[in-house]
């Protein structure tokens, strides 16, 4: 048990470096680690080509070309034409945004609602502290993506109740990341030294824990964003996305199943982009975690246990 | 002491078993719609007397008042009541019990799947650990984690239905009823849950085996003067045995989703298929019933793996 303490309180031990220092260790970091080059390009072009969006496409994204229904990919074409002639590739631009935009407003909901309970729990400790142990615990039990499911299906999909939905389940690993964080940094010198200065409890966890513990929860929001891409496109899969006007790659791959054998296409390129984004994240995930604590790894598997 | 053990880890239920219920429960109420004028079949603008209404209202237990109306839930779901399907109108138990077989198959034959194929790939890829066969073990995992089940399902009906037409795209036969034709139906599903899981089955056994390799037992094995095999394939593998077998436990609320989505795939008559069906007949109560009976699946095997990690690895002391 002692050992595990250890492993905890050596991932947060890593005190908020000054710039220059940061910029260099990011360089350094870069270039060892492939996963972290890979994922990282990867991801600069995901997160590029959302932004820009489907205006880089020469091809309207609702025109339909009815001379080119259910074309396959061609010069002006580049990934094909969906069933009303519409151009694949813009398609797939514009599902980026959306990817993007659910992906991002869930994982940060789900940071924004755990983490003041884990902060909560830790500070006051007691009872509140249990009770709010055993809410997460409950919430856990819950198959995510079949909570999910069941939220949006009840409430209707909306760009709101999708990133509650997604979130929900993830509520828990932030609670737990900043509970056990609070607790270790809580006893240490610098927070006895702020206490001691008379700072109140809101602006020590704010500006003098927070930033301490920062390295693990950002190592959890990066592979989260990989969960919630892949949560979004099963929903819209399964028909309980965001309807028109919104473009999921979900729903493109949905509606791509009645013509898997004249068009396949349709469903292949959709599932590659989806797949290439949640690489992306995963990879610079993992390379992060491995990066911050070598040990993180086993303790995870023991964390399970 | 484990006898003690086991009835902590019931006691520790109680909270979890009332927050899970108080959950499912106040999801229940964003249900847009009047739950009086769903049951009685009239949603699109129908008239409905006064009488009928208000009879509806109070036999739905509706007019108390919310905290009376969950402990009456709590109390009936206890006594294995999830209510009448609006759909089948038979109890919802009855409608998802008809449908758990199937999904059992799928299950269960998955699980297996997974652990037959992970299982010795990580050993192998933890042995050659930085050969060519451990990038393949770990490509592998990173491919299991960021292909989208539904799509690699999609490509599966692609390749193994549509082009090589070896294997129906959808459906589901009976075992009792033609077991040949069972096992073609539940090949493509049962393969693409399968590799889901032993994706992750097999990242955590090669982790579990490096580690199990640098314990002190591996080097008294040797110093006794086993032979390498040997230490490997029956002392280290046996111990790292207990960690999977936790992990692939654990895989059991993700096994929810997967199957749910498998099923909708290849339109399998399973549970996960009756939830999504559930959901555009707007039968709620299934959904509830569907939601609940997954979840308590995730925690009784969470207790059962729990209960056995303490006969499988004796050492374990609990505090």
């Amino acid at each position: 048990m002692k050992a595990q303490t250890a492993d905890e309180s050596a991932s947060f031990e890593r005190p908020a470096a000054r710039s220059s220092t940061v910029l260099r260790s990011v360089i350094a970091f870069v270039g060892s680690d492939r996963r972290f080059i890979v994922g990282g390009l990867l991801l600069i072009l995901y997160i590029l080509i959302a932004l820009t969006g489907p205006g880089i496409s020469p091809h309207d994204l609702n025109a339909p070309d009815l001379d080119v229904r259910l074309g396959a990919p061609t010069a002006t074409h580049w990934l094909g034409t969906d069933r009303i002639g519409r151009d694949v590739l813009t398609r797939i631009i514009a599902g980026s945004q959306v990817s993007l935009e659910v992906a991002a407003g869930a994982v940060l909901m789900a940071l924004m609602i755990g983490a003041p309970l884990g902060a909560l729990g830790s500070y006051v400790g007691g009872k509140i502290d249990a009770l709010v142990q055993r809410v997460m615990e409950g919430i856990m039990a819950f198959p995510s993506l079949v909570l999910a499911l069941a939220l949006v299906a009840l409430a209707g999909p909306s760009v709101a109740m999708l990133w509650f939905a997604i979130a929900f389940s993830s509520i828990p690993r932030y609670a737990r990341l900043v509970r056990s964080g609070v607790l270790t940094q809580k006893e240490r010198e610098y927070v006895l030294a702020a206490q001691a200065m008379g700072q109140t409890p809101m602006r020590i966890l704010v500006r003098q824990i927070l930033p301490n513990i920062m390295a693990p929860i950002a190592v959890q929001l990066t592979l989260d964003l990989a969960r919630a891409i892949s949560v979004e496109a099963a929903l819209s899969y399964l028909g309980l996305g965001l309807s028109v006007p919104y473009i999921s790659w979900g729903t493109m791959i949905r509606d791509a199943q009645d013509f898997l054998e004249v068009a396949p296409w349709l469903a292949i390129f959709p599932g590659l982009a989806l797949a290439g984004f949640i690489l992306a994240f995963t990879l610079v995930g993992d390379a992060l975690r491995d990066r911050m604590d070598p040990r993180m790894r086993r303790s995870l598997s023991r964390r399970m246990v | 002491m484990r006898l003690q053990y086991i009835a902590m880890r019931l006691v520790q239920l109680i909270p979890m078993v009332l927050v899970v219920t108080m959950v499912v429960f106040f999801v229940m109420m964003i249900v847009p719609g009047d739950p009086v004028m769903v049951m009685l079949g009239a949603v699109d603008g129908a008239q409905v007397s006064r009488e009928v209404y208000d009879a509806m209202r109070m036999r739905l237990g509706l007019d108390q008042p919310l905290i009376v109306q969950y402990l009456h839930w709590l109390a009936n779901l206890l006594q294995g009541d999830l209510g009448t399907s609006i759909t089948h109108r038979t109890a919802a138990l009855e409608v998802i019990l008809q449908r758990l077989v199937p999904t059992m198959y799928l299950m269960v034959g998955g699980l297996i799947m997974a652990v037959i194929i992970a299982v010795p790939a990580g050993v192998l890829a933890a042995i050659h650990n930085n050969t060519k066969w451990d990038h393949l073990a770990t490509a592998f995992v990173v491919a299991g984690i960021s292909v989208p089940t539904f799509w690699l399902a999609l490509v599966a009906v692609l390749i193994f239905a549509v082009y090589l037409g070896w294997l129906p795209a959808i459906g589901y036969t009976r075992p009792q009823d033609d077991f040949v034709d069972f096992l073609k139906h539940i090949a493509l599903p049962m393969s693409v849950v399968a590799l889901n899981i032993a994706a992750t089955v097999l990242r955590f056994q090669r982790q579990d085996f490096l580690e199990q390799m640098q314990q002190d037992y591996v080097r008294t094995a040797r110093a006794k003067g086993l032979s390498e095999r040997l230490v490997q394939w029956k002392h280290v593998l046996r111990n790292s045995l207990i960690t999977t077998f936790t992990v692939v436990g654990l895989q059991m609320a993700y096994l929810s989703g997967l199957i749910t989505i498998v099923e909708s795939v290849f339109n399998y008559p399973g549970i996960g298929y009756l939830l999504l069906n559930s959901i555009r007949t707007r039968d709620f109560i299934v959904v509830q019933g569907v939601v609940l009976f997954m979840v308590f699946l995730v925690i009784v095997v969470n207790l059962i793996v729990d209960i056995l990690y303490t006969v499988l690895d004796p050492r374990i002391r609990y505090s």
